[in-house]
C-alpha cells in the first residue's frame, strides 16, 4: 500500500447500546450515545480542524479549533468535549467559524519557527494540515514577537528528538504519557505563554526522567516537536506494512513505515487488537539489529569447533549438513538426533523444524524454548482446564475488579499490557501483588498496590494453599460455580487438603515470610472483590514446583468461580512473541500440534497420512535429556533455529558438554551467538522484517508476519528449513508460508478456520477457530471447561532442594528489564543499551552492608554450580537474604551459577531460586576469562582461499 | 555440578512421586507419568542402573511400568 496516515476520528471510540440520531451540515448521522459531536462528524466522512484532539486521548478542549455552531444552542462549542444529543444539528463551516479558527491558528502559527519547507515533518504536520484547512494565509501579529524559537533541542533520546520551539502546548504528549503509557513523565510547566513541555526533574531531559521511552508523545505529537530521529536521517516514509513485533507476548501489531527497503519507523496499529494502537521500546524503536554489522550473511561450516568458520554457498552448506545428519542417523541411529525450534520463529517455521524431526529425523527429539519457560503452563492448564493456554484476551482486564499479579513483572517483561492493567486500576480496580522483588506495579503514579506479598523465592505454592485455606475456611468459595463447573468430589478433596490447619496463613508464615494477616486480607479481597483476574510469569513456572503453582492458580480461580467470562481467568504473561504459537505447533517431544499426545493413535493417523511416514508413538527427548544423552554418548546432532541454549539455559557448564559431545551442531540465527561456539555448521536467519508468516501471542491471537524487505542473508528461515530437509530426501515443496499453515490447520482441530486470507481480512483470530467458533475465541471456557469438568488438583508444598546454608546463604532470583530482551542477541546491538549497558546484582543494605558493599561495587556471585563477576546495586527492592540479576549479557553469564534443579513435571529449569554467596572482587571470575577466550577463538572466520 | 544421567533420572522419578504423593494412586500417577513423558531408553537406563536410589513410590512405579510392558 501507498503511505497514508493511519485514521484519527478526533475522540475515542464509544461502545454503548443506545444510538443517537442527529445532522452534521446536514447529513444525518446515527452513533452511539456519548460519542462526541467531533467524532460524529469523522464517522459521517467529514473533518473538523482540530489540534489537541486525538482518538486515543480523552478530550482535552484546549485548543479552541474545533468550534461547531449547533442549533438552539449559545456560541460555539468544542466538538471534541460535546456529546451528541437526540435531534441535534450541527454545522461545521460557517463564515463565522472559520473566522474563529483562522484567529486561533494565527497565534499559534506567530510562535512557530515557519521553516516548514526544511522541517523534517514537512507534508507530515497536523499543524500545516490545520493551518491550510483554515485558510490561513497570513499572520496579522507578525512574526517578530515573543516565541520560543531559541529553546534548545533535546536529543538524549537515542530514537527521537524533542525541539521545543516547535511545540505548540497541545499537551497531546503529556496525556499520552499520562492515559496510554500510563508513567507520567511529562508536565506543562508554566502557564499562557510561558507553557512548554517538560520531561521532568533533575536532569531535566528525555534520557534522565522518569520516561520509559515508549514513544506515544512522539506518537501524539501533531507537530515535529517530539519525532523519531529516523525521519530526520531518512526522510518521510512512502509506504507502510502491517507486521507483528517480534520481541514480547503481547504481541504487538505496528505499521512498518518505509522508504525503500528501508525502516523509517514502526508505528503501533491502532487497530492492532493486542496493543490498541501502543507500543513499547522495544518494537517501536529497537529493530535496528536487523542491519547489524554482526549479522551473519553466509552459512558456514567446520569439521571441529577448534578450527575457525570456513564460508561456504548455501549449496554446499545444505548438502553438507544433510550428509552428516544421515551419517549420524546410520551410525548411532535415528534416536542419536534432534532438534530445537524457536518462540521467535513463526508458526510456520516452527512447525517445519518439528515436522523435519518428526518425518525427516523420524523420532519425536524436538523441544523448545519454552521448556525453559512456561512449560509448567501447558502442563497445569491442560491438567485442570484441559487446554494450555490463557482464558481471556488482554481487553478483559478492563472488566475486572482485582487483579493478582503472581511471579511476573508486567512494566518491564510486557509493557503494553502493564499500561492497560495501569489504566484499569487508574480507574478503581485494586490490585496484589505476590513477589519476592517490589515490581514497579507495587507502586507508581497513581497506583498502589492493596497488597504487596514479598514472599521467600521458592514458597509461591505455600501462599497459594493459604490463600485457598483462607477461602475454604472463611466460607468464600463460590460453591454453585464448582457444582456446575467442576467435579465436585475433586474439590471437597482439595478443599479438605487447603482446609488443615498446616494450610493455615499463620502456620505457614515461617515458611513464606509472608505476614499472615496481609496473606488473609489479600485471599478476601480477591474471593470477595468481584472480578478476579490472575496474571502470572517466569516467577510461577521456573520453580521446581513450577507445574504445581500453575495448577494451584487454577484451583483458586475455579474456587472463586472466576473463570469463563469477561474480567477474570487465568493468564500466563508469555515471554517470547512466540511462545504460545511454538507450543501450539508441537514444539514439545510427547505432543502433536494442537496439544495431541504422541501416543494417540487418531492423532498419529492424521499425521501419517498426510506426510506419508510412521510417527514415533513414544515420547522423545527434553532439551536437558538431549544434553544428558550427549554426554552419554548417544545423542550426536542437533538443529538449533534461533536459540542460544548456552546462554538462557542453565547450568552453563552442563549445557557446554553436552553441546562439545555432539558430532553436527547445526545454529541457524541472525549472530554467531554464543551456542555458535560449539556449533558446527552456521546458517544464517532472517528477521521478522524479512519474512512472511504468524506469530500466536499470549492471549492466542495469531496474527500475520509481513514482510517489509528482501532477507539479506538471501532466504527466509521456513525456505531454510525446507532446503534442509529436500537435501535429506524429503519432497517438500511450500512455495508460501501460506501453504505451511494450510497443513496445519488440516492437521490441527484447534486451527481448523485458520488460512492467510482471513487473517487479513479481519487482522487477527483468536484459536480456537473452527466449526464451534468460525470467528475464534477471545475467552475460553464460557459454558464449559475443554476437558469437561474443572478438575481440582491437591498441591501439595515441597521445598525446593535448593538451600541457603552457611556457604551459601542468600537466595538468587532472576528476572529481565524492560529495555532488554531475553539473551539480549537483538537489543544488545541496538541503542537501547544505553538504558542497561549491563546486568547488575541487586542486593539489600543490610546484606551490603555485612559484606562491605556498596552500589558500584564489582562482586563475585557464587553459587554450587558455578560463579561469576557482576556490578552490584544496593537497594530495597529486595529483601534482605535476596538477590537478583538479569541475563541480558553474555559477560556476565548469570547462568553460569544456576543450578540443574527443574520443575518436577516438565524440567523447567528453576532459575528463580539458587542459593548463593556475593563477596567482594576485583574481576572477572575465571570461568568468565575462559569463556571469553573460547568465544573469541571460536567465532574466527578463515580468510577465502583463492579460487585455484 | 554435574551428576551421571542415572542419577539424574532417579532425582527426577523420586521427584515426580513426591509431587504426586497426594493422588489418589500415587504409585500408578507416577507411573503414568513417566511413561507419558519419558523416552522408552531414559525408562530403561533408569530401570537398569539406578532403581536403587529410588524411593517406595517411584521404584513400585518403575516395577509397574515393567510389568506394562512385558
Ligand atoms: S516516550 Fe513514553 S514514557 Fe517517555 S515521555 Fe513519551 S509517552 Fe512518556
Ligand atoms: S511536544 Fe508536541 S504534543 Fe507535546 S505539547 Fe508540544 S506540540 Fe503538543
Ligand atoms: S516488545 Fe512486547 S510490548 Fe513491546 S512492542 Fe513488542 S510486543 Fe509490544
Ligand atoms: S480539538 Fe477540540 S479543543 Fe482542541
Amino acid at each position: 500500500m501507498g503511505y497514508e496516515p493511519q485514521a484519527d476520528f478526533g475522540t475515542p471510540l464509544v461502545v454503548s447500546d443506545t444510538t443517537i440520531s442527529l445532522t452534521i451540515d446536514g447529513r444525518a448521522v446515527t452513533v452511539p450515545a456519548g460519542t462526541s459531536v467531533m467524532r460524529a462528524a469523522s464517522e459521517a466522512g467529514g473533518s473538523i480542524p482540530r489540534l489537541c484532539a486525538s482518538d486515543n486521548l480523552a478530550a482535552f478542549g484546549s485548543c479552541r479549533l474545533c468550534l461547531v455552531e449547533i442549533e438552539g444552542m449559545r456560541g460555539t462549542p468544542a466538538s471534541c468535549t460535546t456529546p451528541v444529543a437526540e435531534g441535534m444539528a450541527v454545522k461545521t463551516q460557517t463564515p463565522r467559524l472559520q473566522k474563529l479558527r483562522k484567529g486561533v491558528m494565527e497565534l499559534y502559527i506567530s510562535d512557530h519557527p515557519l521553516d516548514c519547507l526544511t522541517c523534517s515533518a514537512n507534508n507530515d504536520c497536523e499543524l500545516q494540515d490545520q493551518a491550510a484547512a483554515v485558510g490561513l494565509r497570513d499572520v496579522r501579529y507578525g512574526y517578530a514577537g515573543a516565541n520560543h524559537l531559541g529553546s534548545s533541542l533535546d536529543a538524549s533520546n537515542p530514537y527521537f528528538d524533542f525541539d521545543p520551539s516547535k511545540c505548540i502546548a497541545c499537551s497531546r504528549c503529556v496525556r499520552a504519557c499520562d492515559e496510554v503509557q500510563g508513567t507520567f513523565a511529562l508536565t506543562i510547566e508554566g502557564r499562557g505563554f510561558a507553557s512548554k513541555v517538560s520531561a521532568g526533574l533533575a536532569s531535566d531531559n528525555f534520557l534522565g526522567s522518569e520516561c520509559v521511552s515508549c514513544g506515544a508523545c512522539v506518537q501524539a505529537c501533531p507537530t515535529a516537536t517530539l519525532q523519531e530521529k529516523a525521519v530526520k536521517e531518512i526522510g518521510k516514509p512512502e509506504r507502510a506494512v502491517v507486521t507483528t513485533c517480534a520481541y514480547c507476548g503481547v504481541g504487538c501489531t505496528f505499521r512498518a513505515e518505509m522508504r525503500g527497503e528501508q525502516v523509517v519507523r514502526m508505528v503501533p496499529w491502532k487497530d492492532g487488537k493486542a496493543n490498541r494502537g501502543h507500543s513499547c521500546v522495544k518494537g517501536r524503536f529497537a529493530w535496528g539489529y536487523a542491519q547489524h554489522q554482526e549479522r551473519v550473511l553466509s552459512p558456514m561450516i567446520r569439521s571441529s569447533i577448534d578450527e575457525p568458520w570456513r564460508e561456504v554457498s548455501w549449496d554446499e552448506a545444505l548438502s553438507h549438513t544433510a550428509s552428516e545428519l544421515k551419517r549420524i542417523s546410520a551410525r548411532y541411529g535415528r534416536n542419536a538426533l534432534g532438534g530445537i525450534t524457536s518462540s521467535r520463529c513463526t508458526n510456520e517455521e516452527t512447525f517445519l523444524v518439528q515436522k523435519l524431526v518428526r518425518a525427516g529425523f523420524g523420532n519425536n527429539n524436538v523441544d523448545t524454548c519454552a521448556r525453559v519457560c512456561h512449560s509448567p503452563t501447558g502442563y497445569g492448564l491442560k491438567t485442570t482446564f484441559g487446554t494450555s493456554a490463557g482464558t481471556q484476551d488482554f481487553d478483559s482486564v478492563m472488566d475486572a475488579d482485582v487483579m493478582l499479579v503472581i511471579g511476573a513483572n508486567p512494566t518491564d517483561g510486557h509493557p503494553v499490557f502493564a499500561s492497560r492493567m495501569k489504566r484499569r486500576l487508574r480507574q478503581g480496580a485494586k490490585l496484589i501483588v505476590i513477589d519476592p522483588r517490589r515490581i514497579d506495579l507495587v507502586k507508581s503514579p497513581h497506583i498502589e498496590a492493596a497488597y504487596h506479598l514479598p514472599l521467600r523465592p521458592g514458597t509461591n505454592v505455600a501462599v497459594l494453599s493459604a490463600m485457598a485455606h483462607v477461602i475454604v475456611t472463611e466460607c468464600l468459595a463460590d460453591e454453585a460455580f464448582i457444582r456446575e463447573r467442576c467435579d465436585w468430589d475433586e474439590y471437597a478433596h482439595w478443599a479438605e487438603f487447603v482446609g488443615q490447619d498446616r494450610n493455615s496463613p499463620e502456620a505457614l508464615e515461617p515458611v513464606t515470610g509472608v505476614p499472615a494477616a496481609d496473606l488473609r486480607a489479600a485471599a478476601r479481597l480477591f474471593a470477595t472483590g468481584g472480578n478476579g483476574a490472575i496474571y502470572y510469569g517466569l516467577g510461577v513456572t521456573e520453580h521446581s514446583q513450577g507445574s504445581s503453582t500453575v495448577m494451584a492458580i487454577a484451583n483458586l480461580a475455579m474456587a472463586t468461580g472466576n473463570i469463563g467470562r469477561r474480567g477474570v481467568g487465568v493468564n500466563p504473561l508469555r515471554g517470547q512473541n512466540n511462545v504460545q504459537g511454538a507450543c501450539d505447533m508441537g514444539s514439545f517431544p510427547h505432543e502433536l500440534s494442537g496439544y495431541r499426545h504422541v501416543s494417540d493413535p487418531d492423532a498419529r493417523a492424521l499425521f501419517e497420512a498426510a506426510w506419508g511416514v510412521p510417527i514415533d508413538p513414544e515420547p522423545g527427548l527434553r532439551i536437558p535429556n538431549m544434553l544428558d544423552a550427549a554426554t552419554d554418548g548417544t545423542f550426536k546432532a542437533i538443529y538449533i533455529q534461533g536459540e542460544d541454549i548456552l546462554q538462557s539455559d542453565p547450568d552453563t557448564k552442563h549445557v557446554s558438554a553436552g553441546l562439545a559431545a555432539m558430532e553436527c551442531v547445526i545454529v541457524h540465527d541472525l549472530f554467531l551467538n554464543e551456542t555458535a561456539s560449539y556449533a558446527h555448521v552456521f546458517l544464517p536467519g532472517s528477521t521478522f522484517l524479512e519474512k512472511n508468516g504468524t506469530f500466536t501471542n499470549a492471549e492466542r491471537r495469531i496474527q500475520p508476519v509481513r514482510k517489509v524487505m528482501e532477507p539479506l542473508n538471501g532466504y527466509e528461515d521456513w525456505e531454510v528449513t525446507q532446503e534442509l530437509a529436500r537435501a535429506m530426501g524429503l519432497d517438500w515443496n511450500y512455495a508460501h508460508p501460506s501453504e505451511i499453515m494450510d497443513e496445519i490447520a488440516r492437521l490441527t482441530p484447534s486451527f481448523a478456520g485458520v488460512n492467510f486470507a482471513r487473517l487479513a481480512s479481519q487482522g487477527s483470530l483468536q484459536w480456537p477457530v473452527n466449526e464451534a467458533a468460525p470467528d475464534g475465541s477471545p475467552i475460553m471456557h464460557i459454558d464449559g471447561f475443554v476437558r469437561g469438568k474443572g478438575k481440582f488438583v491437591v498441591t501439595d508444598y515441597v521445598p525446593t532442594d535448593e538451600r541457603t546454608g552457611p556457604r551459601f546463604p542468600l537466595l538468587l532470583t532472576t528476572g529481565r528489564i524492560l529495555s532488554q530482551y531475553n539473551v539480549g542477541a537483538q537489543t544488545r546491538r541496538t541503542a537501547n543499551v544505553v538504558w542497561h549497558e549491563e546486568d547488575l546484582l541487586e542486593i539489600h543494605p543490610s546484606d551490603a552492608e555485612n559484606r562491605g558493599l556498596k552500589s558500584g561495587d564489582w562482586v563475585r556471585l557464587a553459587s554450587r554450580s558455578g560463579e561469576t563477576t557482576l556490578r552490584a546495586t544496593v537497594t530495597d527492592r529486595v529483601a534482605p537474604g535476596v538477590v537478583y540479576t538479569t541475563f541480558h549479557h553474555p559477560a556476565t553469564q548469570a547462568n553460569v551459577v544456576t543450578t540443574e534443579f527443574s520443575d518436577w513435571a516438565t524440567n523447567c529449569p528453576e532459575y528463580k531460586v539458587t542459593a548463593v554467596q556475593i563477596t567482594p572482587s576485583n574481576g572477572p571470575s575465571e570461568w568468565q576469562e575462559g569463556y571469553e577466550a573460547l568465544s573469541t577463538r571460536s567465532r574466527r572466520i578463515a580468510d577465502p582461499v583463492p579460487a585455484e | 555440578m554435574s551428576v551421571g544421567t542415572p542419577e539424574r533420572l532417579a532425582y527426577m522419578a523420586n521427584q515426580i512421586a513426591t509431587n504426586l504423593a497426594l493422588t489418589n494412586d500415587p504409585v500408578a500417577a507416577t507411573a503414568e507419568h513417566i511413561h507419558s513423558f519419558w523416552t522408552p531408553a531414559m525408562q530403561r537406563t533408569l530401570a537398569s542402573e539406578a532403581l536403587d536410589r529410588l524411593g517406595p513410590v517411584a521404584r513400585a512405579a518403575m516395577i509397574q511400568l515393567d510389568a506394562d510392558a512385558g
